[in-house]
């Protein structure tokens, strides 16, 4: 093949949370880039990262790390610096998608529909006293509702609140994981997650992967233990859904300014209206993830759809 | 748009071609026929944030990793050298069931300085002292049978026990160790339930994840109970000889032959890559153990046993655990250093006199598994005190490991977690007032629940 001499470097590992999955996505990409014919190195992002980088830097890299470690922008304000092509969306971008609040503020101005939420710092409950704070969200709100930090994935930190006595301990397990929390309306209805891809005539959604989790929540559990959830792909969607859901992905694709590939992950009510949750500029790709899935479903291979991307990349410089 | 199971191809109103629904998938083709034991067993965020704590720039207070960094390396390569030219035919064939018979022979020479005063025939070489928990339990447990355990105990015999569908009873414990009252009730109030108790399972030595030893005073009255009760008693014994400045404490198995099964293992005092360790069990219970582990591995790695069995007989192995002694003494004072000054006066903890570990109970209202991903984000890890029960408890504890970060590293670690702590008081005293309470159970070792 053409790029059989390229050479990619895949990151993924890093120091946050979800080091275990990024890991496990790291190997997955990796082993579907060689089969495209790439040469590829999978390495960790640590203290010896840049000084590789520099000393030998590769075609483009690939940054497969979750979470704040390659979610935030920060790694690619440094592989801008450098001067290394990656794939995925630039450093601004990935500062607006990460932050789950900003990202519904960008999402909502294009008229994408996102359940009411609030983003409250540690120090308010602190400064103004948790109890009524509580009160007033859960006056606003209702009940359930969602407690997730701002910054993170995986579902860690997340939990559904169906009780006001409950709203204090998943506040501070909230916490633990970021020192703000995005409090947002739970909206029942069938969960589905639409990743978009670019190409040369744009972004494009994939089939909408439906979720359907064992215990009814997808959280860390039902995401990484294989057999926990049944996914439906393409999603079992009448086409005015299946084609809402994707015009929601590309909407927000483009609202934050996405680029290569994004997931978007959504919910569609009772009364059929959709719902932007989060996007993802660095989706999980392990055994049990969604893209993958969507990927496949899409006729394709992830060799082919990351090889795509990391030309694209490339091209980009 | 229910989620529930709505018709394959729903198509629509507008008369345009249904999108093609796609056949239900769960990533794992064998997901109906795993065996109703693995219902546990899943991914967890716990897991997922230990990976984390590889990294070097966590201070890990969490895993219980030997540190064998003062081993003779050279002389042990020289031993390994030796065995391969002189015995390698031998050393890496198939062996005995039960062990090779040198190593027996030495295995009765190392468990001495306890008082036990055991012959070759009764040993049982295992793969580690985890594999001889593994085995006791096969040959004596059948689903629903009771285990009774300390409180805390060892995670890696709590999931033996899980595995063989044992119901695990915890009994108290104290700065004393186990506390035979509680012991005798347990007892009493499991056989009133009309359960079947199989046997007690116990560190009485350096307990892990406790850091504490069964008093000398306490040892002839457990021995006791469990003859009145015809109970047999699993001692587990790993860290005997790991005491700080003081002669090993007599086993059990020392004044009580025919009712206990005392486990030993090499991991602590030589190297834990070996895999090597052992069961002395009362003759009947041993054959049983040696078809059992035919049936598991149909014998113990000869190459390993062999290693060991060299080691024991041309390096001055005593002199080896001296030094190791020396080690662990030096970070459990590190440990109990940084804690006394850096930790808030509302934490309680062990102060081990031998082995690795450190048990720390936080006020009430703190939950510690919670705790886990703000210690991670601060570059330090530790177990939560949960693992170490079956039972939900110990949701306030967490066990620190010493063994094997450098004292400096330890300092920083305990420096890092008292952070931690602190930000998890003041979100406490922020939300506190509504956050659920553990409920009385067990007033764990210098545990504080007034």
């Amino acid at each position: 093949m053409s790029e059989s001499n390229e050479r990619v470097v895949v990151l993924a590992g890093g120091l946050a949370h979800e080091r275990d999955v990024s890991l496990r996505s790291g190997r997955r990409v990796s082993e579907a880039l060689r089969q495209a014919g790439f040469e590829v190195d999978q390495r960790d992002a640590d203290m010896h990262l840049v000084p590789s980088l520099q000393a030998d830097p590769p075609a483009c890299v690939v940054p497969l790390l979750h979470g704040e470690d390659g979610e935030d922008g920060a790694l690619q304000e440094v592989l801008a610096l450098l001067d290394v092509p990656h794939v995925g969306s630039s450093a601004a971008a990935c500062r607006l998608a990460f932050d789950k609040a900003v990202a519904k503020s960008v999402v909502a101005a294009v008229k994408v529909s996102t359940p009411d939420a609030m983003a409250l710092p540690a120090e308010t409950f602190r400064e103004l006293g948790a109890a009524s704070v509580m009160d007033a969200v859960v006056e606003r709100l209702g009940l359930p509702i969602v407690v997730k930090p701002t910054r993170g994935g995986s579902a860690l930190g997340v939990q559904v609140v169906h009780r006001r006595e409950d709203l204090p301990s998943a506040m501070v397990g909230c916490f633990a994981y970021g020192p703000v929390a995005l409090v947002e309306r739970f909206v029942e209805g069938t969960e589905v997650a639409v990743a978009v891809v670019d190409d040369d005539s744009g972004p494009r959604a994939l089939p909408a992967v439906e979720i359907r989790p064992d215990g009814g929540v997808y959280d860390y559990s039902a995401r990484y233990t294989a057999g926990a959830t049944e996914f439906v792909v393409p999603a079992g969607l009448p086409q005015p859904l299946s084609k809402a859901c994707a015009d929601a992905a590309i909407a927000a694709h483009r609202a934050l300014g996405l680029r290569d590939l994004s997931r978007s992950d959504l919910i569609i009510d009772d009364d059929g209206t959709v719902w932007f949750l989060e996007v993802n500029v660095s989706p999980g790709m392990t055994e049990t993830s969604l893209v993958p899935l969507a990927v496949e479903a899409d006729g394709t291979s992830l060799g082919e759809v990351c090889g795509g991307l990391v030309r694209r990349a490339i091209a980009r410089g | 748009m229910p989620s529930g199971d709505r018709p394959a191809q729903p198509g629509d109103s507008s008369g345009r071609a249904p999108v093609p629904v796609g056949r239900p998938t769960r990533l794992d083709a064998y997901v109906d026929r795993y065996a109703a034991r693995t219902k546990g067993m899943s991914a967890s965020e716990i897991r997922a944030l230990f990976s984390v704590a590889s990294r070097p720039e966590v201070v890990s207070l969490a895993g219980g990793m030997p540190n064998i960094s003062g081993l003779p390396l050279d002389i042990v390569g020289s031993t390994l050298h030796e065995l391969v030219l002189d015995r390698g035919t031998e050393a890496m064939q198939y062996g005995g069931g039960q062990g090779d018979s040198t190593l027996r022979a030495q295995i009765c020479q190392v468990m001495r300085p306890e008082g036990i005063d055991a012959h070759p025939d009764d040993v049982v070489v295992t793969v580690g002292s985890q594999q001889a928990v593994d085995l006791v339990t096969r040959v004596f447990c059948d689903p629903g049978d009771v285990v009774l355990c300390e409180a805390p105990s060892y995670v890696g015999a709590l999931g033996v026990f899980r595995a063989y569908e044992c119901e695990v009873v915890h009994v108290e414990m104290d700065d004393d160790g186990l506390v035979p009252e509680a012991l005798r009730q347990a007892i009493a109030a499991v056989r009133a339930a009309g359960k079947s108790i199989k046997f007690v399972y116990t560190i009485p030595n350096y307990h892990n994840p406790a850091g504490v030893t069964l008093s000398s005073a306490r040892r002839p009255e457990i021995l006791d109970i469990c003859a009145e009760a015809d109970l047999l008693i699993l001692e587990d014994n790993p860290y005997g000889l790991l005491g700080f400045g003081r002669d090993p404490d007599r086993a059990l198995r020392a004044d009580e032959a025919d009712r206990v099964v005392y486990l030993g293992s090499f991991s602590k005092t030589f190297a834990p890559g070996f895999r090597v360790g052992w069961a002395l069990a009362p003759h009947a219970v041993r054959e049983k153990l040696v078809l059992a582990q035919e049936s598991a591995t149909l014998c113990p790695p000869t190459f390993s046993q062999l290693a060991v069995s060299s080691y024991l007989a041309t390096h001055d192995w005593q002199g080896q655990i001296k030094q190791f002694q020396e080690t662990y003494r030096e970070r459990r004072d590190a440990m109990l250093d940084a804690l006394a000054d850096q930790l808030p006066s509302s934490a309680t903890w062990t102060r081990p006199d031998g082995g690795f570990y450190v048990w720390l109970t936080l006020p009430e209202g703190l939950d510690v598994k919670a705790m886990l991903p703000r210690a991670v984000t601060e570059r330090v890890a530790y177990v939560p005190g949960t693992a170490f029960y079956a039972d939900g408890f110990g949701s306030r504890c967490m066990r620190l490991s010493y063994c094997h970060p450098s004292p400096e590293r330890i300092r920083e670690g305990v420096r890092r977690l008292a952070g931690v702590i602190q930000a998890e008081l003041e979100l406490r005293e922020t939300f506190g007032a509504a956050l659920p309470r553990e409920p009385r159970g067990y007033e764990g070792p210098n545990t504080d629940l007034s």
